[in-house]
């Protein structure tokens, strides 16, 4: 029904003066169109309206422009697909225009990305929703490819009354519509702590009642057109402009009702960033970039004890491997005294610093079983398809097998991620990371005569020379100063491990040595990444961007080397289950010497990209980086 | 996506009131995303919905493919309900089809077989609709071959007296003829006059002794007459009416028959 959407709400706050504007704009529309009541009785207009948006966790669908929304009737449901435009300084949104920026020219069109509807039975609002319980049909063929594997988590759900206008043309026919609409937002049930909002401070674990934020937006009009008739839309919308008492609407109902949830839209990161300057003491800057793994990690406990979606626990056991590898790094700068200023206030002492980064350590290999099994089955349906001898069905009782231990798997890990050990880990390095950016920040006050560290040595060398500031050896007992020379020397140390070792490596080398070479290109990347503000953009693209060809290889290489051995082990444990029929194993062993072929492909490629990252070139490319500074 | 087609090789018999109210079932009630294209230049259907009988650039464009279908389509006052409008160039389509699809002239044409050329323009739309019903002109030409090819099934409308059925049996013998899928064929009795005694003699025998007619007939009444005047479907306008009953009751037994 209804592509090109003009929303407008009340020109002031004075509630009592809504009414007048609607009957003002319906006087006004009155001159242009004959303005009739929608029929009774016609399904899909009018009368109380429920929609629902439904979005990944890290918001994938808003990413790429589109919002997803579930209207509920009384005969199953749709779900609707539209695009949704920028979030500011859009001037179409005056003219109701919602195409996307660079959409097609036709606004009747039937929607390239913009306006796919299809209906669907036994949809549950308040629910997640895998995209396999999404019904084939045009919406999963556009959001399966951009949301996999993650689920689809209610976000917000919003309640109206609607009551519908038809505006006619001289031979009676329905050009447009008038929708009039009192909003209410509705907190989705359990789920809110589920949607990753990175401002509204730590997710809670538990539910919350019902309805909890049920609140009204502010009432709107809503101009739709008919397809095939936009031109009169458009017209219709320009006269409600005129009409006076009104202005457009600066934002979709979704984000309105977002925002009264004081939530916004795709606020998630993995990455550690933003809140880091040059000049911040590194103690401060080690512990921001720590803080924000330990929220991530925290973010994604709900979702992993649910088993929404696998990407939870990968999303925790990658913040987790960040926090195992920042502490190597640089976990040094968190003891003895904060920032290298004389004063007593303390960071964490080394027994300290120790205990974490066991409880760390032990998190990572809670999570690992489950992870692993995860991955078997992401890939099941790719490894049954490339099997030549062997007849896919002839795997289904390994995919049983797999099944089977991950629930177990999975169950274990819940029990670890709900032990006091754990929520006392949490809560122990929150409050001791939270101390170490208070005294900082105290000591910055405190000390705001003095020129920080960083100020006064930039400008005379990069971030290349000032490295020399937080060598071990010579002043790293004193932590290493700013964020800058931390970054600097971090990094360099991190690369030259990687260009050493990864020289070493010969044809003959075992496979245990590009496992570990693989360890350190993740240190590398990390660092890189925990420190990504300080670099100059393009230079720190140009080296992310070999790097993770190499990492892929590696990671090629190591993950089928993995995935051989176990296919070995849980061959012979089903075996010893009594649960392996023999043309099971033969398909599992054919998957094998797949799994072999791929092996040999990337250790082939090794060399090439080896070279390419950290040969001559590579190595000048990181001198400019870290030279470059930033700042 | 299921294509319906209305047809008859006569006129009159209440092909555009079946597409209208069909359609429109499908749409309301049933839920299916719907399309109808009014292909008859009269534009009959395009009228019942108060849609203009016009399109941008004329059935030439349509048909030899250098405008999408999608172009044409406007939305009737109903949800899930669009149309592709008449056009008065649609007269000369039998011309169009038979160029279009012989690779003619025409720079876009599908190519292929002239009578296979409408399955082709419709298959896009599939993404986008569940159902699509062709309202035919009457007639036996290139049009009527074109669209019994491309539909899943023909409903096709007849007046109880013994010469439409022999025009039924026709259509079945030169569907019976294709090589390859052919469509189903569900006919019934429309503008059924109870008061006609060979009405009601030819309604009740045929219904039961062949498979291709429906059981419901559909009765002459005054109310599918008014639709011309409503310039609506009768289930909106009379929803509780004989004659909504009975596209009611024929929209359910061509669902079940696997339609």
């Amino acid at each position: 029904m209804a592509p090109g959407l003009a929303g407008f709400v009340a020109s002031g706050d004075d509630a009592g003066m809504w009414d007048a504007a609607v009957l003002g704009v319906l006087a006004a529309l009155g001159k242009g169109f004959t303005v009739l009541p929608e029929r009774a009785g016609v399904p899909g207009t009018g009368g109380a309206r429920r929609r629902t948006w439904f979005d990944t966790f890290d918001w994938r669908l808003y990413r790429a422009g589109l919002a997803l929304e579930y209207v509920a009737a009384h005969r199953g449901g749709e779900l609707r697909l539209t695009s949704i435009r920028p979030a500011t300084g859009d001037t179409r949104a005056a003219t109701g225009d919602t195409r996307p920026a660079a959409g097609p020219a036709a606004a009747a069109g039937p929607a390239a990305d913009g306006d796919i509807r299809q209906p669907v039975t036994g949809w549950l609002a308040s629910r997640p929703h895998r995209l396999q319980d999404l019904p084939e049909g045009p919406i999963a063929a556009r959001v399966a490819a951009l949301a996999a594997p993650r689920a689809l988590l209610p976000v917000v759900t919003v309640s109206s009354t609607v009551s519908v206008s038809r505006l006619l043309n001289e031979d009676g026919k329905t050009v447009a519509r008038l929708l009039v609409e009192r909003p209410l937002v509705e907190c989705p049930l359990t789920e809110r702590p589920l949607l990753a909002a990175g401002h509204a401070g730590r997710p809670r674990h538990a539910g919350r009642p019902r309805h909890a934020g049920r609140a009204p937006l502010a009432p709107r009009l809503t101009v739709t057109a008919v397809r095939g008739y936009s031109g009169q839309a458009r017209r219709a919308a320009r006269m409600v402009s005129l009409a006076g008492g009104v202005l457009p609407a600066a934002e979709p109902v979704f984000a309105s009702a977002l925002r009264a949830l004081g939530r916004r839209p795709g606020d998630s990161s993995n990455k550690a960033g933003p809140d880091i300057t040059a000049g911040m003491p590194a103690a401060e800057a080690a512990a921001v970039i720590l803080l924000r793994l330990l929220d991530t990690i925290e973010a994604n406990v709900p979702g992993v004890l649910r088993d929404i979606d696998t990407e939870f626990l990968h999303d925790l056991r990658v913040s987790v491997r960040r926090t195992r590898s920042a502490l190597k790094l640089f976990g040094d700068v968190l003891t003895g005294p904060s920032a290298g200023r004389n004063t007593k206030s303390d960071g964490l002492t080394e027994d300290e610093l120790a205990r974490f980064t066991a409880e760390f350590k032990w998190i990572g290999d809670l999570t690992t079983p489950a992870r692993d099994l995860d991955v078997h089955l992401l890939g099941f349906e790719e490894t049954a398809r490339t099997l030549k001898a062997a007849k896919p069905d002839d795997l289904e009782p390994f995919r049983a097998y797999l099944t089977q231990r991950r629930l177990k798997e999975y169950r274990a890990l819940a029990r670890g991620l709900r032990s006091p050990r754990f929520a006392a880990l949490i809560r122990d390095w929150r409050a001791a990371l939270a101390k170490i950016i208070d005294n900082s920040k105290s000591i910055g006050e405190a000390g705001s005569g003095e020129a920080p560290v960083g100020e006064a040595g930039r400008g005379e060398a990069g971030l290349d020379a000032r490295a020399a500031a937080a060598r071990p050896g010579s002043s790293r007992r004193r932590a290493g100063g700013t964020a800058e020379v931390l970054a600097a020397d971090r990094t360099r140390r991190a690369f030259a491990k990687v260009a050493r070792r990864g020289a070493a490596i010969t044809p003959a080398s075992p496979h245990a040595a590009l496992h570990d070479l693989r360890k350190r290109c993740k240190e590398l990347r990390y660092v890189l990444e925990f420190f990504a503000p300080l670099h100059d953009p393009a230079a720190y693209g140009k080296v992310i961007a070999d790097l993770r060809r190499l990492q892929d290889c590696l990671g090629e290489f190591q993950d089928t080397d993995v995935q051989i051995g176990e296919i070995r082990a849980l061959a012979a444990s089903m075996l010893a289950a009594g649960e392996a029929p023999a043309v099971t194993l033969l398909a599992m062993g054919e998957v094998t010497a797949g799994l072999a072929a791929r092996q040999q492909a990337a250790r082939a490629d090794f060399e090439r990209r080896f070279a390419a990252f950290a040969g001559e070139a590579g190595q000048r490319r990181m001198a400019l980086l870290l030279r470059g500074g930033a700042g | 996506m299921r294509i319906y087609a209305t047809y008859n090789i006569k006129g009159g018999v209440g092909k555009t009131t079946a597409a209208v109210n069909l359609a429109y079932l499908a749409a309301a009630e049933t839920g299916l995303r719907t399309v109808l294209w009014d292909l008859d230049p009269q534009g009959a259907a395009s009228f019942m919905f108060r849609v203009k009988p016009r399109v941008k650039g004329g059935g030439k464009a349509l048909i030899r493919g250098r405008r999408p279908l999608d172009d044409a389509i406007k939305g009737t006052d109903f949800a899930n309900l669009d149309l592709i409008p008449a056009d008065f160039t649609y007269r000369n389509m039998d011309l169009l089809l038979d160029s279009a699809g012989s690779g003619g002239s025409g720079s876009g044409a599908p190519g292929g077989k002239p009578a296979r050329t409408l399955s082709k323009l419709l298959a896009p739309l599939a993404a986008a609709y569940d159902a699509v019903f062709l309202d035919c002109p009457p007639s036996i030409s290139l049009v009527s071959e074109n669209v019994l090819h491309a539909a899943d099934v023909i409903v096709v409308p007849l007046i109880p007296t013994t010469l439409s059925v022999r025009t039924l049996d026709q259509l079945t013998e030169f569907i019976a003829g294709f090589d390859g899928r052919r469509p189903d064929v569900v006919a019934f009795f429309s503008m059924v006059d109870a008061r006609k005694k060979l009405h009601r003699e030819v309604t009740a025998r045929l219904c039961s002794e062949r498979k291709d007619v429906a059981a419901t007939a559909i009765p002459a009444l005054s109310t599918i007459e008014k639709m011309s005047v409503e310039r609506a479907p009768v289930t909106v306008f009379a929803p509780r009416s004989a004659a909504a009953r009975a596209y009611r009751a024929l929209w359910a037994e061509i669902r079940s028959r696997g339609g």
